[in-house]
């Protein structure tokens, strides 16, 4: 038996760095440390795709991995419209291989921030976003807000962490020098932790960021006495509450982004903490849900100068949200071979998407069965990025940490599987004589 | 197979090797300048002019600022934009491109490496990510060790030697070339939207930006470092700023330099040589600036020349970037970094119908012109602050004709006729000084010339720059038009541009330095208070933080012992 | 019969992260197709826990169990993000490339029917998919 330390969890957002597990027999046996139930979950395992599979007659059979790679080469070098997707719960080093087969083969490339946070990108690129990483939260933040995001369940360390439970150089109190407001339709178990709690109605948002602003800003007196069923005493309290902090801090989720009015309520929100700005010191972060969504939105960013939804059908790299997102190219039923990689659209897209993919060849390289794969024609079973597998990610911070391999495996590496159907596609290519 | 190459009849331009303008055969085997050659293929660079391949020593092309830069410019993006080719990726952007077209582009005009200047420590990874998709040019990064709160602690305990077992440390830990600083001080108190000028105590850790750089200065002469520390000092851009330039420079005299070389590079001058009191009579101080520098032999400069369009601001200096969007009410990202420093970025339009920028424009140029010695200046945009580094071939023919200054001049704002010494400017550079302020000078000023860079000479890097101009040529537009494309560019022997064409990209080398600290009772003293630090404040564990090898898959090692 | 309006809302929950990458099991179906109520809302329904009940918007419908919940408002009710919240989202991203996951207009009646274990929602989608 073996203890591992600094382990990186291949989880959440957070990307926790102290782990410690035990290891025995090139498994990970127990998690002594550092992880949170739904990390510790991960880490323990759960039943793989034991082989590669094609399907014939529509059964999945097993078979060899150069089978597989060899039939999604075929499938993707002929394709005219394809979408490559997913590449949030892998390394930046597999997206960069990603990156070039859609090049390559002129495909779309986007990743999970498009059904996340990709308004939040559409917001920051309309006005910035004061930003700083997490251990600036730590030593310096003595207001934090969750604003539609649940770290409690989603992000379970984050509090403890990094931001109202932790210790700073300049808060040693922990959270006794701290306060937490909390903005949400519904209580949760942050929300209860909370000195201020707004339940705001679904889909008031851009309101109530509007109306915390407008005081913020010294114009309370337009503020209307009740604001998406907030009180208005209570929108005074929250605009003081940062006035009066030295360092607050706004951490937004999926509350904000899915809903109502999405990119605008980010810009909004934005807006707010730079009005905040006036009076003292702030910054906003959004929650991030896998742990490296952000590193292929790094990645693809300094290789094509955009984060997500890049289309390559031109020869050179074209981005427009709306039009080239995931959910746009299968809503419109455009897309005609589709590769997933690290991720499972038939959970989290729209039906009518989801019913696309039905429609058309869909690989799917992946540590573990899905509904995906329930509509896949090749499956590609894979090494599970963090346990074995190394490579980088990219925190919500935008800290990037090396995760690492933990256990040996016989899975090829997400990596070794997107490079091999490249070369494979490069030969097909050649043999066409393009 | 031995890879040779000739290149015949060219007007070679290797100041380093007092080489001015003569007719010499430049021959290449294995990716090194050597004597003769066998059985080469054959460049006629009759009527050309050729140079060592250029080395840049201050631009913003790598790393989390830069990205972010990227990612909230799309409107950037779509400028520029070529397909995929047979070599080539897809390129995209102007004054924030992307990774692959920072490296053919630099290489069009004949640069084969580049300084990437700031690197936030806890962010090192991102840069050398960077750096692996810039292909052909060589690179280095300089990481930010001056608002670390390691250094602060020492500086005000005034333990020199743990300083020096710090940086040290973190050189190696972040694979990085030299010491960064960016308004010292200054950063770290934008962590609660404060700011410090040179002589301003702390209210936190009780020591003012002054002693921070002396200290740090000092710490950097303990070990045979290639490079001075490299400073972007506080109050950048603010009128009336020249003064404290002034003080700043006298912060390091008197420091002894461990090397042939300054003590202190100062870095995009231009925007710390102003004066007036406010917007409405800022004026030039560029000669004041000049003037000092040469007097002095412990500074070397860069300019930071403005190119006029748009371009996207970006810098460690947080506060500073702050003011500026406030200025311009154009969008604004910030990036705190935990314990060490900070980063802020917003686009800005240098137009040359305000009188601030066309002084501003001005500016650049004067500190180019007016100090003497133009090993002790070297040309940069502070690539994308000033401008995009692309815009160096005009600033190449601007240099060279007081034509085309004249010309500018009288269609820019006239503020410039009474703001600016430019006007009254005759001085014409020659190559042989473009040479220097390009390649020469500013290999010197990071001591790569002893490893290759920026010259000629046997032993040297074949990197080579073939320009399709007469060396009498004068026409500011033909000027301009050969440095943006280079007729051949030679990386390491390989020819990667050929009439202005990438036909190469190979990869580039990762420079590094590793500066030995010897005292190893100090060292670990020096460790345990660092992991202190790590346990307590920082957000990642101290196993997870040093940039591993696989970030570096062609690291050239310059090793710094302790001075003697 | 009658059925009550409510907005549906959708998010993570801890179950359902510890079962992201299991989620051909049962534990997952246990913690996914689900709707969380507050328990006015149940009574309105006439539904006690565990009990089916339809959800309906302009999109789709799906059958999940009912689940008593606290800290909901009247009117509010919470699937799980999964398959069956999706169920009942459009798939028009209205130019963000997001679709609109949250606050969506729903209906929501009891009902005697089952609901569909994962394999068999994904075997319907097939089925209706080329149906269109």
């Amino acid at each position: 038996m073996t203890v591992v330390t600094d382990v990186v969890c291949p989880l959440c957002g957070s990307v926790c760095d102290d782990i410690e597990v035990e290891v025995e027999e090139n498994k990970i046996t127990k998690v002594i440390k550092g992880a949170c139930a739904v990390g510790k979950s991960k880490l323990q395992g759960h039943e793989r795709i034991k082989s590669p599979m094609i399907r014939v007659n529509g059964v999945l059979k097993e078979c060899s991995y150069d089978e597989a790679i060899k039939k999604a080469a075929e499938l993707l070098a002929k394709a005219r419209r394809p979408l490559l997707y997913g590449w949030s719960s892998t390394v930046c080093e597999a997206d960069k291989v990603g990156i070039a087969l859609a090049e390559e083969i002129g495909g779309v490339v986007d990743n999970t921030a498009s059904v996340c946070h990709g308004p939040s990108v559409l917001a920051i690129q309309d006005v910035g976003i004061p930003c700083c990483t997490l251990g600036q939260i730590k030593n310096r933040a003595d207001l934090v807000i969750y604003w539609g995001s649940n770290p409690a369940n989603a992000h379970m360390n984050h509090m403890k962490r990094y931001s109202y439970i932790s210790k700073g150089y300049f808060l040693p109190g922990g959270k006794k020098d701290k306060k937490l407001a909390v903005v949400d339709v519904r209580e949760t178990s942050t929300s209860k932790m909370a000195e201020l709690f707004a339940q705001i109605e679904p889909g008031k948002d851009f309101l109530l960021f509007s109306a915390v602003r407008a005081v913020l800003m010294g114009y309370e007196d337009i503020v209307p006495d009740e604001v998406g069923g907030i009180p208005k005493e209570k929108i005074v309290t929250l605009a003081n509450m940062i006035k009066e902090s030295r360092f607050f801090i706004t951490f937004f989720g999926m509350g904000v982004t899915q809903s109502r009015c999405r990119q605008n309520n980010i810009v909004n929100a934005i807006q707010t903490t730079r009005a905040g700005h006036l009076h003292t010191k702030g910054a906003i972060m959004p929650m991030r849900g896998h742990y490296n969504v952000n590193g292929f939105n790094q990645v693809c960013t300094w290789e094509t100068g955009y984060p997500f939804a890049v289309d390559f059908s031109r020869g050179f790299a074209w981005y427009n949200p709306g039009e080239t997102a995931s959910t746009d190219l299968l809503g419109r039923g455009e897309c005609d071979v589709a590769l997933i990689i690290a991720s499972d659209p038939a959970s989290h897209f729209p039906a009518d998407a989801v019913k696309h993919l039905a429609r058309i060849p869909v690989i799917i390289i992946d540590p573990y069965h899905n509904p995906t794969t329930e509509f896949a024609d090749i499956v590609i079973p894979s090494a599970i990025c963090g346990i074995e597998a190394e490579g980088s990610v990219y925190r919500m911070d935008n800290v990037p940490i090396r995760v690492r391999k933990v256990v040996n495996t016989d899975y090829m590496s997400d990596e070794e599987i997107v490079e091999r159907i490249l070369e494979e596609v490069r030969a097909i290519k050649e043999k066409e004589g393009e | 197979m031995v890879e040779e190459l000739r290149i015949k009849n060219g007007v070679v331009y290797d100041p380093i090797n007092g080489v001015n303008g003569e007719r010499r055969e430049i021959c290449i085997r294995d990716g090194k300048i050597v004597e003769d050659v066998m059985n080469p293929k054959v460049i006629d660079a009759e009527g050309k002019v050729v140079m060592p391949g250029g080395v840049d020593v201050h631009a913003h092309i790598a790393g989390g600022k830069v990205n972010s830069g990227r990612i909230f410019r799309p409107e950037d993006e779509r400028r520029g934009r070529e397909p995929k080719t047979k070599v080539c990726r897809s390129q995209s952007g102007y004054s924030v491109p992307n990774t692959f077209t920072t490296g053919y582009r630099y290489a069009k005009m004949g640069y084969t490496f580049v300084m990437e200047p700031a690197m936030p420590p806890l962010l090192a990874r991102h840069t050398h990510e960077e750096f692996i998709d810039i292909p052909i040019l060589d690179k280095a990064a300089l990481p930010l060790i001056d608002n670390n709160w390691m250094t602060f602690d020492y500086v005000k305990s005034g333990d020199s030697e743990k300083l020096a077992a710090y940086i040290a440390w973190m050189i190696k830990a972040t694979k990085g070339y030299g010491v960064k600083l960016v308004n010292p001080g200054g950063t770290d108190a934008w962590g609660w939207a404060k700011n410090q000028g040179l002589n301003d105590e702390s209210e936190d850790w009780g020591i003012t930006p002054a002693e921070i750089i002396r200290a740090l200065a000092e710490a950097n002469e303990k070990f045979e470092m290639p490079h001075a520390i490299h400073l972007h000092q506080n109050n950048l851009g603010h009128p009336g700023n020249f003064e404290m330039t002034l003080e700043t420079y006298d912060v390091t005299e008197g420091v002894k330099a461990s090397k042939d070389r300054s003590v202190t590079h100062l870095t995009h001058q231009q925007f710390f040589s102003y004066g007036g009191t406010s917007w409405k009579d800022f004026e030039s101080q560029a000669k004041a600036i000049a003037e000092y520098v040469n007097k002095n032999e412990h500074v070397s400069i860069d300019t930071g020349t403005v190119i006029l369009g748009d371009t996207t601001t970006m810098t460690a200096d947080g506060p500073m970037e702050y003011s500026l969007y406030q200025i311009t009410g154009r969008k604004w990202t910030n990036c705190d970094v935990e314990l060490e420093t900070g980063a802020g970025i917003t686009p800005f339009l240098y137009s040359g119908k305000v009188g601030v920028h066309s002084i501003q424009w001005t500016i650049g140029l004067e500190l180019m012109l007016l100090v003497k010695d133009p090993w002790k200046v070297a040309l940069t945009t502070d690539h994308p602050n000033a401008g995009p580094f692309i815009g160096y071939p005009i600033v190449i023919s601007t240099l060279m004709s007081k034509k085309r200054r004249d010309e500018v001049l009288s269609e820019i704002h006239s503020a410039v006729y009474d703001k600016s010494e430019l006007p009254s400017i005759d001085r014409e550079y020659d190559l042989n000084e473009i040479a220097i302020i390009t390649r020469a000078g500013t290999a010197k000023i990071l001591g790569l010339q002893e490893h290759g860079k920026g010259h000629l000479g046997v032993g040297a890097d074949g990197d080579v720059a073939i320009y399709d101009i007469s060396p009498e040529e004068r026409d500011a537009g033909k000027i301009q038009r050969a440095f943006m494309n280079t007729k051949y560019t030679i990386k390491g022997g390989q020819i990667v541009v050929k009439d202005g064409e990438v036909v190469a990209a190979p990869e580039g080398r990762t420079f590094l330095v590793e500066p030995i600290f010897e005292d190893e009772e100090i060292y670990k003293e020096m460790l345990s208070d660092l992991e202190t630090k790590f346990r307590d404040y920082y957000s990642v564990t101290m196993r997870n933080y040093p940039v591993q090898d696989a970030y570096t898959p062609h690291p050239y090692v310059i090793k710094a012992p302790m001075a003697k | 019969m009658e059925g009550i309006k409510v907005i549906l809302i959708s998010g993570r929950t801890i179950a359902q992260g510890e079962n992201l990458e299991n989620k051909m099991s049962e534990e997952y179906f246990n913690a996914v197709a689900i709707c969380e109520l507050n328990e006015g809302d149940m009574a309105r329904l006439g539904v006690s826990a565990d009990e089916n009940v339809k959800v309906k918007t302009d999109y789709g419908e799906v059958v999940v169990k009912a689940k008593k919940a606290k800290g909901y408002p009247e009117g509010i009710a919470f699937i799980p993000m999964g398959p069956w919240a999706n169920a009942l989202v459009s798939a028009n991203t209205r130019g963000a490339g997001m679709p609109a996951y949250k606050g969506l207009d729903a209906v929501i009646t009891k009902t005697d029917e089952a609901v569909l274990y994962i394999t068999d929602l994904f075997r319907k989608y097939k089925e209706e998919a080329w149906k269109k």
